[in-house]
């Protein structure tokens, strides 16, 4: 795994901006459950594609996203 | 080994934004906070929170922070950046502040040429007070003290305020921005650090509008509301630099 990125869960607000940014479109909304807040949050469904770029943290209006990425 | 890349700003408290999901507020005043955490002033700057829904700005940002009444907030500023002009100083407002109640200030300010930030949110409607016409308010647009859209025979047509304070000397600098997607928003950090830069080198008044959407009072999805500010407020309010002063534009 060269990347990968962490959600705050109970932070979402489910306004899917993060789901359009995704390049590699692995960002979705988690239908499955509700957050503290009471909406679907945002989640990754696959992370071994996860190229750490940022995307869906520069545009989530909340912060709630972090980004890490492997450094040799 | 794992290295963070990016994470929340230090220029942001711990608290929980109460703006609606998908509102673009967050969006920019996260990039007012990484601009100051990059340029070193988080410490040194004052904030100057409007009336609207960024009313509770001063909760966000971790920088000192002032509230003023409405539209105020320029003068505001004004004073504070004159008994101390070693500080960063800026507002945060948004159309129905600045734009109606607080013209006249925003215009003085500029025309003094008060060595202030000013960052502009434009959504072209009153958020906080339930989406009633703004001054920037679309021809056609509905909202809620227009049920069948803004009339130009009534009402007129939506005023341009980058255009208006670049005509003013007193105005270093003038960019339209927006957060639509990363690209914009790469480009909209980018001028309000330019902004702050300007600032600190003692350049006249700088002033960065950035459209903005609201999902809720514009009654779309925050997806929707994206694809809605591109197809018709880009065109009635283009992007661009509309001043630049500076010493190394001349």
């Amino acid at each position: 795994m060269a990347a990968k990125v962490t959600f705050d869960r109970d932070r979402c607000k489910g306004c899917e901006l993060c789901v359009s940014a995704c390049p590699r479109h692995i960002v979705a909304i988690d239908e499955s459950g509700t957050n503290r807040k009471g909406y679907h949050p945002a989640t990754v469904t696959n992370m071994e594609l996860c190229t750490g770029c940022a995307s869906c943290a520069r545009i989530c209006p909340d912060s709630i996203i972090t980004v890490y990425r492997e450094v040799n | 080994m794992m290295k963070t890349v990016y994470q929340k700003s230090k220029g942001l408290t711990d608290a929980e934004l109460h703006y609606c999901p998908g509102c673009t507020h967050g969006i920019i005043h996260k990039l007012v906070a990484e601009s100051l955490e990059e340029l070193g002033l988080i410490g040194t700057s004052v904030g100057i929170a409007p009336v609207g829904c960024s009313v509770f700005a001063y909760n966000y940002f971790a920088c000192d922070m002032q509230e003023a009444a409405h539209g105020r907030a320029p003068a505001v500023a004004t004073g504070i950046k004159r008994t101390h002009p070693e500080l960063t100083v800026f507002t945060y407002q948004g159309d129905g502040d600045l734009a109606a109640i607080g013209t006249a200030e925003i215009v003085h300010a500029a025309m003094r040429g008060e060595k202030i930030t000013t960052v502009f949110v434009n959504n072209a409607i009153y958020g906080m007070t339930g989406g009633q016409m703004a001054p920037t308010t679309l021809v056609g647009q509905r909202a809620t003290t227009a049920p069948f859209g803004r009339q130009k025979e009534h009402y007129g047509s939506p005023i341009r305020m980058c255009e208006l304070l670049s005509t003013i000397d007193g105005t270093a600098y003038a960019e339209r921005v927006t957060v639509t997607d990363v690209p914009n928003i790469v480009k909209a950090k980018k001028a309000i650090k330019k902004a702050f830069t300007l600032q600190q080198q003692g350049a006249g008044f700088t002033f960065v509008e950035v459209l903005s959407t609201c999902p809720t009072n514009w009654g779309l999805s925050p997806l929707k509301a994206i694809d809605w500010l591109k197809a018709n407020m880009i065109p009635y309010f283009p992007l661009g630099v509309y001043a630049d002063r500076t010493e190394e534009a001349r």
